[in-house]
């Protein structure tokens, strides 16, 4: 569906993308992640033909960029960066102009969109209003509604969720998931765990470079053994606990946290090999009059692996 | 050619959603009102001559304060990223903001119908002159919107965008008043690029094609400018 290969973006004096390769099938949901500034933005500003790459192709179905560039931008839906509008319109008459823009002539067809739309975006209450009395999310909807205006078969959004409560951020992602069914989508975003929630396949994008791209599942595979267990006991002594669990296996490398309550102690323990300790924990444990409170397995698969390639270099 | 047609309705709309319309166009009815009729009953000549004298002049200050917003307003929104990935081409872009604005100033010159209508009943009244001044008076509007257009696509400031807007109109207008100054050589070239004195052909109601061409290239000049701005920018 999209094939975009060695992608370059030059501004004065600096490379804000650097020889990007990336492939998307159709019907599948890419999350674009990265830190600030890492050329997000930028990378989907050249899919929609906003910027012009300084080298390399874009695809889009059999299109080529710049110079299909009309019929690639009426395939795509675009949602930009926080949404930018024009504030002296309301929404109503917006929304129309852009379905006008965008080629949906017969007014019937339009008000059955509009319909469709406000359903399923929200927005039945604040068509009459105008765009600048509109909160952040609501714009965003707003914009999100100008996306999909034509039902495009690419959507593109940029940090859909940014600046959003978490209740908003819920309803974006669930429409999300909705659309996600049958259009491929590639979303920017810097929440980790959206992207873990909601996409098929993970891009991990650094100082302009794509430093991972693979499928969600396999990505988390890939830093398995970079899980954890969470230990918190009652009625312990600091030094006693630790020693003790230092004694069941020379792998292991105990670390006192911050305890979760108080009169807790609490531990994070790794081990150097990929084996589960808990049992084992457990049964050292039960030896002695201590409670165990919290005995838990946690991987930050996508957070570790984000840090590690995003860190490198910096 | 629909597409131009769409943003040029939506842009015109614009400048009667906002104060911005209100405002200049009175200014602009104040301003002319003033000087043309301050003066009629002292000449006591049944002719728009002095209203169309002084229309260069004012154009060249209140043009640029109506292009000005055309393209620096969405660049600093942000919504100039909306519009360019809609399915539009650039010159669909220039060519409806620029229709846009030459509406609206041709909106502008439709209550000073008035003061022909008015001098009619004093006195008699040519036609032919009227007629020319309107029609010239367009021209030099479309013009100039051409050129604010282009202004506009420079920057993402309004006030720079009206400040080079009038610097450009204005020079275009005093320029066959500086004559004087210019080496005898060039003199026949750079009076042909004043805008004035073209006007002041059409507006005696001498409609020579010459002086047509000479606004059409101004127009086209300015509007493929912006366009190679836009590509540049971009």
């Amino acid at each position: 569906m999209i094939e975009v290969q060695n992608l370059t973006k030059n501004f004065k004096g600096f490379r804000a993308v650097n020889n990007i390769s990336m492939t998307v099938r159709k019907g599948e949901i890419l999350g674009l992640l990265g830190p600030n500034g890492a050329g997000k933005t930028t990378t989907l500003r050249m899919l929609t033909g906003y910027f012009r790459p300084s080298s390399g192709t874009i695809k889009i179905k059999d299109f080529q960029m710049p110079k299909d560039a009309i019929k690639i931008k009426s395939l795509i839906g675009y949602l930009p960066e926080s949404a930018p509008l024009y504030h002296n319109m309301l929404v109503y008459d917006y929304l129309d102009y852009i379905a006008r823009i965008k080629g949906i002539d017969d007014k019937e067809t339009r008000y059955d969109r509009f319909l469709q739309l406000s359903d399923l975006c929200g927005l039945s209450s604040i068509m009459d209003k105008p765009i600048a009395t509109l909160s952040k999310g609501l714009k965003q909807r707003v914009g999100l509604a100008h996306a999909m205006m034509t039902d495009p078969q690419i959507l593109i959004l940029d940090e859909p969720t940014s600046g959003l409560d978490p209740n908003q951020i819920a309803e974006i992602r669930d429409i999300i998931k909705t659309i996600g069914k049958e259009k491929t989508i590639i979303f920017s975003t810097h929440i980790l765990s959206e992207a873990e929630a909601t996409c098929d396949r993970i891009a991990i994008i650094n100082k302009g470079r794509v430093v991972a791209d693979d499928t969600t599942a396999s990505l988390k595979q890939s830093v398995k053994q970079n899980s954890f267990i969470n230990l918190s006991l009652k009625g312990a002594s600091k030094d006693s606990a630790k020693t003790l669990l230092e004694s069941i296996d020379s792998n292991l490398n105990v670390k006192d946290i911050e305890p979760v309550e108080e009169d807790l102690v609490s531990f994070e323990i790794t081990s150097s090999d990929n084996r589960d300790f808990r049992s084992d924990i457990y049964l050292k444990i039960k030896e002695t009059d201590w409670i165990i409170i919290q005995l838990t397995k946690e991987s930050q698969a996508l957070e570790k692996i984000f840090q590690e390639l995003t860190r490198e270099g910096a | 050619m629909k597409q131009i047609k769409i943003i040029a309705i939506k842009e015109f709309k614009d400048y009667f959603i906002s104060p911005i319309a209100y405002i200049v166009i009175s200014l602009f009815l104040i301003v002319t009102g003033w000087f043309f009729f301050s003066t009629f009953f002292i000449f006591g000549r049944a002719d728009l001559r002095d209203f169309f004298s002084l229309l260069p002049i004012t154009f060249s200050f209140i043009i640029p304060a109506i292009t000005m917003r055309l393209f620096s307003e969405e660049k600093n929104v942000g919504s100039y990223e909306t519009l360019l990935t809609m399915p539009v081409s650039f010159t669909d872009i220039a060519l409806g903001k620029f229709l846009a604005a030459t509406m609206f100033t041709a909106s502008m010159l439709i209550p000073t119908i008035s003061y022909p209508v008015f001098i009619a009943f004093i006195g008699e009244i040519d036609p032919g002159p009227v007629i020319g001044g309107y029609l010239g008076a367009v021209f030099l509007a479309a013009a100039y919107c051409s050129i604010g257009l282009f202004a506009s696509s420079l920057t993402r400031n309004q006030i720079v965008a009206f400040i080079i807007g009038c610097a450009l109109c204005f020079t275009l207008t005093i320029l066959d008043k500086l004559l004087f100054f210019m080496p005898a050589k060039i003199i026949s070239v750079i009076e042909y690029i004043g805008a004035t004195s073209h006007f002041t052909n059409i507006s005696k109601g001498i409609i020579d094609s010459r002086d047509i061409l000479y606004f059409v290239s101004v127009i086209f000049v300015f509007i493929f400018s912006t366009y190679i701005v836009m590509h540049e920018k971009n």
